[in-house]
């Protein structure tokens, strides 16, 4: 064609030109900059932890980690208690809480009717969603008088020989509720991750199994487990990272005791539970860069599970991949 | 083995009365572990409706906490100052983290090179993964120890916690936008931040407000970011963010521990309302995600 | 040269087929009595009748959608694990009902195995992947010869002997369907259903498979499911021909058409449909 085409540059391709460009730099760049945000938050975290913990550091050293003595007057502190409740009441939670958010998770794959899948899973997302502090003030006034009333002393009298179930004695606030509590909370976590797991076996591989003439049971020790074992692991580990973390409903329950007690019908504390107690009524620089010192520790631990779960679902991910 | 060992549909060694018993306790487990979870909820939700309901007044919602002589316990009146508190707190963290999410949602799914990907996905796990009381700690290391307490601090404390959960949300919806909508975007000139923001995150409005609504739910219940930021707060009812408010959480834990049977109650009545609210929240929730994705699957068709 | 014509010369060349006993002189294995097969309101199969004979391979032909894999999966109580799912009219095996209340589905799989459509080895090594269904139901002693057997009655010892404890997932496609048949035989049913055994497999591993059943029958009995005719002239002795069926109202279900010793139904079949699909002037 030979007719002049006269129509400027910028009506022709309207979209194109410094405009554009610039549009895209603004938000390439605040987007850029936002995920730069969340990677110097966790800088910042770690950084500003240890920077209030320094203080304390600085005095006590690494034998805070095991000293059992937390004393304001004196100005003595250590994190040897909360860690031994830390620890103790997670496991606990866990070993409780394991077995039954895979029930739970085995319960809405294989067995469960259909019309009943759905409300269920529902009523057990509905049990993560209740806050902390509201399971704590239940604890308080429902669980503990009950467990202190009717399970603890019947635990005593039959496991009584083993030093953990002590003389139940008169708290309704100690580390068995504690555990029972924390298994609450943890229980919808690893069930949902499970249940997703078991939902991804695939069928032809169950099928092959009960095509054999097994029963479902035996399908699934065979099958499901084998093969959700990583992403199983994975949940678990994040549990027991929540477990671990948790501040608030353990605070209420647990008695917020200094010192090691063997049985767990006794107070206790924890890491979280401490640092939560004793938040108005810190009474001095020290004790303040104490309880940061301890925050600092379960950060440090809450790290390491998480990096530790994510490891495994990676690992797992990719030996699915290459026997694929 | 004979023929007819062979045809009956019962084998030797098979021990298949023992398996299938086997087989029956393990589903019975299963059954009581479902059971055992519906009935624990049952029973909180059930204790918290009844206890609560019985100290459900107007005057909950329209007089703050009277604590006599500025201290618990024996605390009468109302929440009032709680729900006051709570509203500003939250929403306020809802502001700074919703905004900054969403952006690093774009940022990983639209723009970043594949090793910034995965950086940044780590950082997001690894920042869920902090305990809230560690981050109640950080942010009391960072400006409370300068500034004293505010529901400033309170907010950027709970806006730490939510940032990871709505990016992460927002990225998995991003990423049920198809590409072959950003390419019609480009293909007609248009440059990639009006693709993005014309044409691709309208698509994901519904999952991005799905995954705020959910957020505010979770957050709303959190107690321990607040103690060291946002705790100490005055008598009455106060709005200024520059000030620590006293929010429903903290107010429940401090008045769970106490001995009196007043405080008692009103911690029982807090709790009950905010988990009618969360309740609410996730019911809405749930209703906005299959909004949207009746909308989207109608789009497409 | 037509299709039919070349399905006779497969009938008769390829195989050395020899002329079956009548069918009266035939052990039955199954006894099909007015099966229906019905997913939720929407029927799969309505009233099939048919017998099923020893140490024959019988083949189900059809077009897509005639019912043919729930058919066989009437046999296994597969069709079980869908909700939706259930059927009237009898399938007796050796004069026992196997959908009777008091019978259970486990010990019923266990009788009549399959080998499904892709092959679904589990991941576990090739030794395991044999051994763990000998473990569960019981069959304990003499493991490693009892896995040697399968795996040589399944033509695949050879190949895999020297690596039993390698991840089943690291052999070929026909390999994991050889594993599978090795897996199924290893806990000795009785009769082996197939279901398109060989529909994801290249035409060696196929023809590999399909030699297979020429060996295996006098042991087994088998009941193959196959969309490919050829495949079917090529192996079975008696074959069924399905075929969908359309009612008043659109409803579509498949039904037995016609069912015969395979050259019959291949050379001279009596209805005129089967005749119309196996010259393939439809499906």
């Amino acid at each position: 064609m030979t007719s002049l085409d006269v129509t400027p540059d910028s009506a022709r391709r309207p979209f194109s030109g410094r405009r554009a460009r610039f549009g895209d730099l603004i938000l390439q760049g605040a987007a850029a900059l936002a995920a730069l945000y969340a990677l110097v938050l966790v800088g910042l975290i770690v950084w500003k932890v240890i920077d209030g913990a320094r203080l304390s550091i600085s005095t006590f050293g690494l034998s805070f980690v095991w000293s059992t003595t937390w004393d304001p007057v004196k100005e003595v502190f250590g994190a040897g208690t909360f860690l031994y409740g830390t620890a103790v009441t997670s496991f606990g939670a866990l070993i409780l809480a394991t077995p039954i958010a895979l029930g739970i998770a085995l319960f809405l794959t294989e067995l469960a009717p259909r019309g009943i899948r759905g409300p269920v899973t529902a009523l057990v997302e509905t049990l993560a969603a209740i806050p902390s502090v509201v399971i704590g003030l239940w604890g308080i006034f429902v669980l503990g008088p009950v467990l202190r009333d009717h399970v603890n002393p019947a635990l005593h009298s039959v496991l009584g020989f083993i030093p953990l179930f002590g003389p139940p004695g008169t708290y309704a606030s100690n580390m068995f509720t504690a555990i029972i509590v924390l298994t609450i909370m943890i229980l919808p976590i690893i069930a949902s991750i499970s249940r997703e797991l078991f939902l991804s076996v695939p069928t032809e591989l169950k099928e092959g199994a009960l095509g054999l003439g097994t029963t479902r049971w035996e399908m699934i020790r065979g099958v499901v487990f084998p093969y959700s074992r990583g992403g199983v692991a994975a949940a678990v580990i994040l549990g027991f990272g929540r477990a671990i973390g948790e501040a608030i409903a353990v605070a209420q329950v647990i008695g917020a005791f200094t010192g090691i007690n063997i049985s767990l019908f006794h107070p206790a504390s924890t890491l979280g539970a401490n640092i939560a107690l004793n938040a108005q009524g810190a009474s001095s620089g020290l004790e303040t860069s104490s309880l940061i010192y301890c925050a600092l520790i379960l950060l440090v631990f809450s790290i390491i599970v998480n990096l530790l779960a994510q490891w495994i679902v990676r690992r797992t991910a990719r030996r699915q991949g290459l026997a694929q | 083995m004979s023929a007819a060992e062979m045809h009956s549909l019962q084998r030797p060694h098979d021990r298949l009365r023992r398996r299938r018993l086997v087989n029956l306790g393990m589903e019975l487990l299963a059954w009581l572990a479902a059971a055992a979870a519906v009935f624990i909820l049952g029973v909180v939700v059930w204790s918290v409706a009844k206890k609560g309901a019985s100290a459900l007044s107007l005057d909950l919602f329209t007089k703050a906490q009277v604590s006599p002589g500025g201290f618990l316990p024996n605390v009468h009146g109302g929440l009032a100052n709680a729900f006051v508190g709570t509203l500003v707190v939250v929403g306020l963290a809802t502001l700074m983290a919703l905004p900054l999410g969403i952006l690093i949602a774009i940022y990983v799914n639209e723009f970043a090179p594949r090793a910034i990907k995965s950086a940044v996905g780590l950082t997001l796990d690894v920042l869920a993964g902090v305990p809230a009381i560690v981050i109640g700690i950080f942010v009391f290391s960072l400006i409370v120890v300068a500034q004293g307490q505010s529901a400033y601090a309170g907010a950027f404390a709970l806006s730490v916690l939510m940032l990871p959960f709505v990016a992460r949300t927002t990225i998995e919806v991003l990423a049920l936008v198809p590409n072959s909508l950003r390419e019609a975007g480009l293909g007609v000139g248009a440059p990639r931040w009006r693709t993005t923001l014309g044409i691709v995150l309208p698509q994901t409005i519904g999952g991005i407000l799905t995954s705020a609504v959910l957020a505010v739910a979770r957050v709303a219940g959190e107690t321990a970011p607040l103690l060291y930021t946002c705790s100490l707060a005055q008598q009455g009812t106060h709005w200024d963010p520059s000030l620590p408010l006293q929010t429903i959480p903290v107010a429940i834990f401090e008045l769970s521990d106490q001995p009196d049977a007043t405080s008692q109650a009103l911690a029982w009545a807090g709790a009950l309302v905010l988990i009618i609210f969360i309740l609410l929240l996730s019911l809405g929730a749930r209703w906005l995600a299959t909004r949207s994705r009746r909308k989207i699957a109608g789009a497409s068709r | 040269m037509s299709a039919s014509s070349t399905i006779e010369t497969a009938v008769r060349v390829e195989t050395k087929r020899q002329p079956l006993p009548p069918r009266e002189r035939l052990e039955q294995v199954f006894d099909i009595q007015d099966l229906t097969a019905i997913y939720g309101s929407k029927p799969a199969l309505k009233n099939v009748s048919m017998e099923i004979y020893k140490n024959l391979v019988t083949a189900v032909i059809g077009p897509s959608g005639c019912g043919k894999s729930t058919f066989i999966r009437c046999f296994n109580r597969m069709n079980d694990l869908v909700p939706s799912f259930h059927q009237t009219g009898t399938i007796r095996y050796h004069g026992q009902d196997i959908g009777g209340k008091d019978v259970d589905p486990v010990a019923v799989r266990r009788t009549i195995g399959m080998v499904f459509q892709r092959p679904n080895p589990f991941p576990k090594s090739i030794y395991d992947n044999v051994a763990w269904g000998l473990r569960v139901l019981g069959m304990k002693d003499n493991m490693s010869e009892r896995i040697e057997r399968a795996l040589t009655q399944a033509a695949l010892w050879d190949e895999v002997k020297d690596r039993l404890k390698a991840s089943a997932l690291g052999l070929s496609g026909g390999q994991q369907q050889r594993l599978c048949i090795a897996r199924a035989i290893a806990v000795e049913p009785d009769v082996v259903l197939m279901d398109e055994p060989a529909s994801a497999l290249d035409p060696i591993a196929t023809q590999k498979i399909e030699q297979l059943l020429h060996e295996l029958k006098e042991e087994y009995t088998f009941v193959i499911v196959t969309h490919n005719m050829q495949q079917a002239a090529r192996v079975a002795d008696m074959t069924a021909f399905f075929s969908i069926s359309r009612g008043d109202e659109g409803e579509r279900w498949g039904e037995l058409i016609e069912y015969d010793e395979t050259e019959k139904i291949f050379t001279a079949p009596s209805d005129r449909r089967t005749e119309d699909y196996v010259t393939g002037r439809f499906g």
